[in-house]
């Protein structure tokens, strides 16, 4: 009995802090809690480093099979094939390694920690943004290794620094408006095995019925009009002439139009299905 | 246990009169709570009062709707129908104003796995708006606190059952909230862990949370509630202290082992006659089982025993079980088929 006397002796170690409480969750707040869960995010695959063969191993395959193969088929040698190739794999590999995203929220939301997010008072686009935000690094790394990949097989891109810059980011900037399309079906699937599936009816068409790998006049007419409103397609263009002439053409408007209505769209769905899951 | 009762009283209210509140406030109201899923009423109307400073217990078999129920006070599953109130805001309206005064510690550790203990804390205290470095004292602090900082750079599938919980527990209390949700707090949990965890949470009661505790186990509702509430089939069945349950459900036994199982039956008809009731005698015939119409005729047992020189090996008091706590209140066997054990686990 005398042991329990000691339990009083730091009273004020736990005390109900005062309870003022907010409405809503200030901007800054929201900020510094998608940088806190970016964070965790980053962590996480650091720890599990075979989360990124999708955009280290993957790309290389994908540029030297396609390089090697339709090379001299397609553009007539290697060398000609490049320039039209590698900025259609750096499109095709950002927008593939997205997909991931989805499957990533899913199986995370069925982990005991996002009961826990969901009883914080945080931001309910925080536990979203969060892993969006640490992805930026996948995408980079994908659009990186493909970009050295065609180099060391004798790709020369002439855009210049800030052409090749400005291809990459654009690949990035793609990788991450399309990832809330997956984020949006992660928060609604059943599970994640069921967002694979769908994610590559999806991805499938559009990073393949595009013009990333072949020049679009040698496909019939309707595959012909497919690809031209393909949003993909604008990318790759963007990209094409980023990287390899340094100009910024009408492509770059179509392709950041396509992707800010693909984020003005998801984004919200994404997020109202998540709080709707609560 | 009395004497920490009294402490945590004498404490809550100069807590209480430190902020200036009427010392009645109320935590949790609830009334007519109600949650379906498909056909099945998981919750049923139920009605709940939790005063500030208090540790209100909600005690029920697998499948009475205790997690359910504690989920929509929570603001993690919707309210189908009726009304809460935490600290006088609306759970379904003002749901971030609610997450904002209450920690949620579930029956399953809510951290994350790939995180050692530190960081998964660091991370709970930097979403809370800690500055990063406050989010590290609070978070080797709270390590101390709950004796883990050997532990605290490993990652958490390292850790043991009780350690997790410990854990999930200390990630609960980062922002000090006013008022703690504890779903079944030990289930699972060897019993040197469980006296630990009974330890941690009195520790808490002492230091003026209030607390809504769900539990399967009599014994630990009546180790740590002031009040109690028993639910079966998303319903409430009785209300009230520890004692006046106990009252209601009827007596602890006395079970006695001997030295020499010859000497049983004169052993139980003597007991018979201490405690004039009938000594039902065990199934392995070398020991025999007594009611209590009070604690103290336990001692007047043994002692008879011991004149008559009828050597005991063991002697145990059994407190009733929850199955004669469900009959007594009940009055019918407490059954939990194998479709409600079902649906309280893919609930969670």
């Amino acid at each position: 009995m005398s042991a329990t006397t000691a339990t009083t002796t730091a009273p004020d170690a736990i005390r109900p802090a005062a309870r003022t409480v907010q409405a809503s969750v200030p901007v800054r707040d929201t900020l510094v809690q998608i940088r806190s869960l970016a964070w965790r995010a980053l962590v996480k695959m650091r720890r599990n480093p075979e989360q990124f063969i999708d955009v280290t191993a993957m790309p290389v395959l994908l540029t030297a099979m396609f390089g090697f193969m339709f090379g001299g088929a397609i553009a007539g040698s290697r060398a000609s094939y490049l320039p039209l190739l590698i900025p259609g794999i750096i499109a095709q590999t950002t927008v593939t390694a997205c997909v991931a995203a989805g499957v990533q929220l899913r199986e995370d939301m069925e982990k005991g920690v996002f009961d826990r997010f969901r009883s914080l008072p945080i931001a309910r686009i925080a536990p979203l943004a969060g892993p969006m935000t640490a992805d930026l690094a996948r995408y980079l790394l994908a659009a990186c290794v493909t970009l050295t990949t065609g180099v060391l097989m004798g790709y020369r891109p002439h855009g210049g620094a800030a052409g090749i810059a400005a291809g990459l980011g654009l690949a990035v900037v793609t990788g991450w408006s399309l990832a809330w399309i997956f984020m949006w079906l992660g928060t609604v699937a059943k599970s994640a095995r069921s967002i694979q599936g769908m994610s590559m009816m999806i991805m499938f068409p559009l990073s393949f019925l595009s013009n990333a790998l072949v020049p679009v006049g040698t496909l019939p007419g309707w595959l012909q009009t497919f690809t031209k409103i393909n949003p993909v397609s604008h990318v790759v263009s963007a990209i094409r002439d980023l990287m390899n002439n340094g100009t910024v053409t009408a492509q770059v408007g179509w392709a950041l139009l396509g992707c800010a209505a693909v984020v003005a769209i998801f984004v919200p769905l994404a997020v109202r299905s998540y709080s709707r899951r609560l | 246990m009395r004497r920490a009762r009294s402490n945590r009283e004498s404490h809550a209210e100069s807590h209480i009169e430190g902020q200036g509140a009427p010392a009645s406030a109320i935590a949790v109201e609830a009334r007519g709570l109600t949650k379906t899923f498909g056909v099945n009423r998981a919750v049923d109307g139920i009605d709940l009062t939790v005063r500030e400073g208090e540790v209100f217990g909600v005690l029920g078999p697998n499948g009475a709707g205790k997690t359910t129920m504690l989920q929509m006070l929570a603001t993690l599953l919707p309210i189908d129908s009726g009304q809460a109130m935490i600290f006088g805001h609306d759970v379904r309206r003002e749901g971030h104003a609610v997450r904002q005064l209450i920690g949620v510690t579930g029956q399953y550790a809510s951290v994350d796995e790939d995180l050692t203990a530190r960081e998964n804390l660091w991370l709970f205290g930097r979403l809370q708006g800690l500055a990063s470095k406050t989010a590290h004292a609070t978070a080797d602090d709270l390590l101390t606190r709950f004796d883990l900082t050997e532990a605290a750079h490993r990652p958490i599938s390292q850790f043991s059952g009780g350690m997790r919980r410990r854990l999930d527990l200390a990630a609960s209390l980062i922002t000090k909230p006013a008022l703690i949700f504890l779903d079944e707090p030990t289930t699972g949990l060897d019993p040197r862990t469980r006296t630990q965890m009974w330890g941690t949470i009195r520790d808490l009661v002492a230091q003026g949370c209030t607390i809504l505790l769900t539990t399967q186990y009599l014994d630990e509702a009546d180790e740590l509630a002031d009040r109690i509430a028993v639910i079966d089939h998303g319903r409430k069945v009785a209300e009230g202290t520890p004692d006046q349950l106990k009252a209601q459900i009827g007596t602890s036994s006395l079970r006695v082992n001997l030295a020499q199982s010859t000497d049983t039956e004169a052993a139980a008809a003597l007991a018979g006659e201490v405690t004039r009731d009938t000594a039902v005698r065990t199934a392995s015939g070398s020991g025999f089982s007594i009611k209590l119409g009070h604690a103290n005729q336990a001692a007047d047992v043994l002692i008879a025993l011991r004149d008559r020189r009828l050597d005991i090996s063991d002697a145990t008091i059994e407190q009733p079980s929850l199955d004669e706590v469900f009959m007594a209140l009940t009055g019918r066997p407490r059954h939990t088929s194998e479709a409600e054990t079902e649906t309280e686990a893919s609930r969670s």
